[in-house]
Parts: structure tokens; C-alpha cells; sequence
């Protein structure tokens, strides 16, 4: 995420740099960005814009719809804030000690971004059914975790984990131990050597991974689809209330679903950027 | 290093030249058929298309290549509807072909006359399965509206399925409180409330029943049961027919304005009026649908079919066109029944 303004400022644009061409690779990103995201993006949004915006505000505040909206936005962040603390603890690990098997572990790390969605969710509703491995323990001191709002974040704690981690680890193996060393020569107790030396470099890069788990959270489907249950108003999620309009022929209200999606999700992505930002101003940017 | 990189890319290139010539190729044969169909029809295509390929190249010489796409039926019609070019349709619903009729033109309106039976060369119907030994004691309807009972279907809105099911549950209540609608609304919403899971297609809830060990019975396809039951065997589930069901009619068409840009009717139409023949026909039963003809059919493969008093959607529901607005649109009878059982 190192921002273009670092390297010699968006003052002197072209600024002449040692590996030549930055005309034709910025033409090459701004066209490839535009073909590949840009493009797409508007086009929903333009098939939605049928709906007019009274239509939108009318699919996004039916009840049922607005259920579903809360269900994923309100799920997504509290397994991505879960991720945040157990990413970091994870990344930690992995990079600060050495054990036996790490290299196999910090490989494992990324299995959830490879597998596809669907066997993540198979994998995921056969352990917690009420007769899975942990499902039938949990189910014995009363918990249900598969086919409630339990079983989605469990889901996407999943996905969203890789996030943190491998956002937050090369941060880590920069921060040097001498610097936690003066720290406690100088007396200072371990909780403050964490939150006053350790912390603060780590926080736009947290910030980073907690964005990307977040935003891979609410545009989940395949994993979250066969632990969720989907009982209408409890644990509907939004992107199964577009496959509902798609099932209705309604590309319309699909269309507008999304766009809703689209505009919380940029607000929200916006919002920890401009947190970042100030973060990065505050401790610096490592 | 660098000439490594190169030495990929242009593989990359020659790979991606190569690519296009070949699907060039396969587009220019002009014997390819297209068969867009449902999921649980997998096993069922997989044995009818090398037995009419085998057919059609003794007839004309011809060597056929038949494809067959499968898929939820609202999603493959869709496919068709953005230009997915099948040469014929095989989907689980009439409202399904209708929709690309309408949407396309590719396929005229009134294409469920063109063939025998309504367009549906096969039938099936909406079945109970339990498990071993029918510990709850489910025979009927009824029985699923039971408090106690957990129900595993699929969701009416996302499963073609599932919508079949709803129906049956539907019509059976009607007739048992004679056509009393709020009391068969009832009826339907305490079934619907005995539902821990909404599978978004019927393959979904198959596995959430047998395999997730979820429930007390699955409202299933006949076929999917009879699958199931062969598939995870005898000694786990058993079938509960109800004395009252569905006709689910599952039909065919032909897609027009595809086959004229192929340039393969012949070979479409040929293969759908294969559906039709003894030779099919006995596969068909086979795979566990109800055949059109059943004189032509394997007499022990019959024998599977218990005897089922059938209502069909056109006279119970006044078509799928209908029974689609009044109950699965939005602010239908099934959002109603949902919203009322948030509140439990």
C-alpha cells in the first residue's frame, strides 16, 4: 500500500525514474484498471440505474433486504475485527520464533485464499453440524454454530484470516528486537513496550489487512452459503438476496442489491483509508 | 532470467493462438449439440446421449458431439437468456423456458405444445425420504406440519426444486381443508416453520440430509430419493410415498433461433423425439423418472413406482405462469409465510 505521494510527490508527476517508460505504464494501468474494474463496476451500476434512486431506497429498506444488509455488513466486521487480533498473534508467531514445521505453517496460512469458497463452506458445515467433530460437543453444552448467525462468522473468520497475517508479517520481521530491548532497559513494563514501541508501527498495516478481510467478508457466498442456514430475516445474507432477484429474473433489484453493497462497502473501505492515513501521520509510515 | 520470461511468454502466446484455433474448430463442426439442462438430470443425459448418438449415426452417417451443461434450472435459463447458445433446453420448470421465451424470442410462446405430455418426455414427483425404520413416523403431508418434525427442503426463491415441493404441500392442503386458502396458508407455514435449513438448491438439502445427518425427513424429486438411496444405501433412509402428490413435469424444447444459427435442427429436433422412444423411454425409468410411456419400460424398473393420486400444476395452480406470481414473486404467499414465522 505505499502510496505514489512517497515517492517524490504527485506534484512532479512524471518524475523521471530509473526504470524508464512511465508514460506507457501508467497509460497500461489506468486502461487495465478501467477495462478490468471500472468497467464492470459501472455497468452495474448503470443496469441498476433503471431502478432510479426512489427504487433503490425502496429495495434496500425492504425489510427482508435490509435484514440481509445487516446480517453481512454487521457479521463481516465483527469476523474481521476477530481476525485483526488472531491475525496478529499469528503473524507474530510466525515470524518472530522459530519451531519445528513453521515454513509448513506459514504455508497453511494461505490455504484459505487458494481452496475454493464452496469446499471451505462443505468443510466448514460438516465440522459444526450437530453431528460433526465440533459441532456435537458444542451442541452438548447447548451451542449451535452451523445453520445460525454463529455458523457465518465462523465462515468468515475463516476466509478473512490470510489478510491480516500476511499484511502485518513483513512488518513485523522489520521491527527490530533491540528496539523492545531499550525499551525495557529504559523500565518500562512489557504492556507498555507493547503499546508504545510495538504497536503504533504495526497499526497502518493492521488497518490494511483488517480492510481487505472486511471487504473479502461481505462479497463471501461460497463458503458462507452452506453454513448459514438462510432462514429469511435471521441468517440471509445479502449476496444470497441477489441470487433470489437473479431467480426472479429481477436484474433489476439484483442490480440494485449490489449497488447498495457497493456503496456501503466503498464508504466503509474509505473511512479506514482516511483512518490509515491519519495513523500513518501520527506514528509514521514504516 | 529474462529470456526465460520471454521463453514463457511466447509459450503463453503459442498456447493462447492454439486455444482459439481449436474452439474455431469444435464451432465449425456443425454436428454439436447443446443440451442446457438441471442438475439432478446429470446421470440421466450422461446414459440417453452416447445411445442417440449411437442412433443418429447409424440414420445419417453423421458422427454427433453432444455437450451437456448442468446446473440450478433459474440459473441455466438465465445462461440461455445472456446468450449461453444451447440448442435445446431440458430444465425443471415450465416457467423456466418460458422466461427465455419471453425474454429472447429465441423459442415461441406456445412451445410446451410442439411435443407429447406438455414438452416433458418424463415425469417425477415429490417424495418423502426418512430415515431407517421411519423413527417419526412421517406418511404423509401432514406429518411434516407436526411440531417435533424437522423438515430439510431447499428455498422455494433460489430452488426450482424446492418450489415443486412447496406446491405439493400446497395442493395436498387444499384438498384437505377444501380449498380453504388461509387454512392451507397455515398448513404450509407450519411445514416451513419445521425447517431448521433453506438449501439454496435440492442437491444442497440431499446433502444436508443424508450426509449432515440434519433432520427428520427430506421432501425430495422421487429420482433424487431413489439416487440418494443408492447412493448412501438401503440400510440408512427409506421412501415414504405420499398417497397424494405433484406431477412434477420437467420439460423439454427445442431453442429456435440457436438451432437455426447452428444450423443443426435436425439433428435438435431428432434428439428430442429420441426422448420419446422405447429406447429412451427404458433408460429413463432406469434413472429413476417416471417414463412417458411406461409400456415401454423395463417391467421391474416400474415396479420402483408406488401408486400416487397426482394433481398437476395446470389444474391445481392454473400454470406455473401463475402459481410463479402468487406464491414465490416478491410480497408473495411465501414471503408472507416467511415474514410471519420471523416473528416466532
Amino acid at each position: 500500500m505505499s502510496s505514489l505521494a512517497q515517492r517524490g510527490g504527485l506534484g512532479s508527476f512524471p518524475a523521471p525514474s530509473v526504470i524508464p517508460g512511465f508514460r506507457l505504464t501508467f497509460g497500461f494501468t489506468l486502461f487495465y484498471l478501467t477495462l478490468l474494474v471500472l468497467f464492470p463496476l459501472s455497468t452495474l451500476v448503470w443496469r441498476s440505474s433503471g431502478l432510479g434512486l426512489s427504487g433503490l431506497i425502496a429495495v434496500a429498506t425492504e425489510p427482508r433486504v435490509a435484514a440481509g444488509l445487516q446480517t453481512t455488513f454487521l457479521i463481516s466486521f465483527l469476523a474481521a475485527v476477530t481476525d485483526l487480533f488472531f491475525g496478529l498473534v499469528v503473524a507474530w508467531v510466525l515470524t518472530r520464533y522459530a519451531f519445528p514445521g513453521r515454513r509448513v505453517f506459514d504455508a497453511f496460512v494461505d490455504l484459505p485464499f487458494a481452496l475454493p469458497t464452496a469446499v471451505a463452506g462443505i468443510s466448514l458445515a460438516a465440522l459444526y453440524a450437530p453431528n460433526g467433530w465440533f459441532g456435537a460437543p458444542l451442541a452438548e453444552i447447548g451451542v449451535k454454530v452451523a445453520f445460525t448467525r454463529l455458523g457465518i462468522y465462523v465462515a468468515l473468520i475463516f476466509v478473512g484470516l490470510p489478510f491480516i497475517v500476511r499484511t502485518v508479517q513483513p512488518i513485523i520481521a522489520e521491527l527490530e528486537v533491540e528496539l523492545e530491548e531499550a525499551s525495557a532497559t529504559l523500565g518500562a513494563s512489557r504492556w507498555r513496550t507493547v503499546r508504545s514501541v510495538l504497536l503504533p508501527p504495526l497499526v497502518p498495516a493492521l488497518l490494511t489487512g483488517f480492510a481487505l478481510a472486511f471487504a473479502r467478508a461481505v462479497g463471501e457466498y461460497g463458503s458462507v452459503i452452506f453454513i448459514a442456514g438462510n432462514i429469511a430475516y435471521v441468517s440471509e445474507i445479502a449476496p444470497l438476496l441477489i441470487i433470489v432477484k437473479l431467480e426472479q429474473y429481477d436484474y433489476a433489484g439484483a442490480t440494485g442489491i449490489a449497488t447498495i453493497m457497493l456503496a456501503i462497502s466503498f464508504g466503509s473501505l474509505l473511512a479506514i483509508n482516511l483512518v490509515q492515513a491519519w495513523s500513518r501521520r501520527r506514528f509514521g509510515h514504516v | 532470467m529474462l529470456s526465460g520470461r520471454r521463453n514463457l511468454f511466447h509459450r503463453l502466446l503459442v498456447a493462447a493462438a492454439a486455444t482459439a484455433v481449436f474452439c474455431g474448430a469444435a464451432a465449425q463442426a456443425a454436428t454439436t449439440l447443446l443440451n442446457v439442462s438441471y442438475d439432478p438430470t446429470r446421470e440421466l443425459y450422461k446414459a440417453i446421449n452416447p445411445a442417440f448418438a449411437a442412433e443418429w449415426k447409424a440414420k445419417t452417417g453423421e458422427t454427433l458431439q453432444i455437450q451437456a451443461s448442468h446446473g440450478g434450472s433459474g440459473a441455466q435459463a438465465r445462461a440461455v437468456i445472456d446468450g449461453l447458445a444451447a440448442d435445446v433446453v431440458t430444465l425443471a420448470l415450465a416457467a423456466d423456458i418460458d422466461a427465455i421465451s419471453s425474454k429472447t424470442g429465441k423459442i415461441p410462446a406456445d412451445w410446451q405444445k410442439r411435443l407429447p405430455n406438455n414438452s416433458s418426455p418424463y415425469t417425477s414427483t415429490i417424495v418423502f425420504l426418512v430415515r431407517k425404520g421411519n423413527p417419526k413416523g412421517v406418511h404423509n403431508w401432514d406429518d411434516l406440519a407436526r411440531p417435533g418434525v424437522a423438515v430439510i427442503t431447499p428455498n422455494p426463491k433460489t430452488s426450482g426444486g424446492a418450489r415443486w415441493n412447496y406446491l405439493g404441500a400446497w395442493g395436498y392442503g387444499l384438498k384437505k381443508f377444501n380449498g380453504d386458502e388461509d387454512k392451507t396458508k397455515e398448513f404450509v407455514k407450519a411445514i416451513y416453520k419445521n425447517a431448521p435449513v433453506l438449501d439454496t438448491g435440492a442437491r444442497g438439502s440431499t446433502i444436508t440430509f443424508t450426509q449432515r445427518g440434519l433432520g427428520d425427513v427430506l421432501i425430495a424429486w422421487e429420482n433424487e430419493a431413489y439416487l440418494a438411496l443408492q447412493e448412501f444405501g438401503a440400510d440408512k433412509f427409506e421412501i415414504v410415498s405420499p398417497p397424494v402428490s405433484v406431477l412434477a413435469e420437467p420439460p423439454v424444447a427445442l431453442v429456435d433461433k440457436n438451432v437455426d444459427a447452428d444450423g443443426n435442427r435436425k439433428a435438435a429436433e431428432a434428439y428430442l423425439n429420441f426422448l420419446y422412444t422405447p429406447a429412451a423411454q427404458k433408460i429413463i425409468a432406469k434413472n429413476f423418472y417416471r417414463p412417458a410411456h411406461p409400456e415401454e419400460a423395463d417391467k421391474k424398473d416400474l415396479a420402483l413406482f408406488p401408486k400416487i393420486e397426482f394433481f398437476t400444476v395446470n389444474g391445481v395452480f392454473g400454470g406455473w405462469a401463475a402459481a410463479q406470481q402468487k406464491h414465490f414473486a416478491d410480497g408473495g404467499v411465501f414471503d408472507e409465510i416467511q415474514k410471519q414465522g420471523a416473528g416466532k
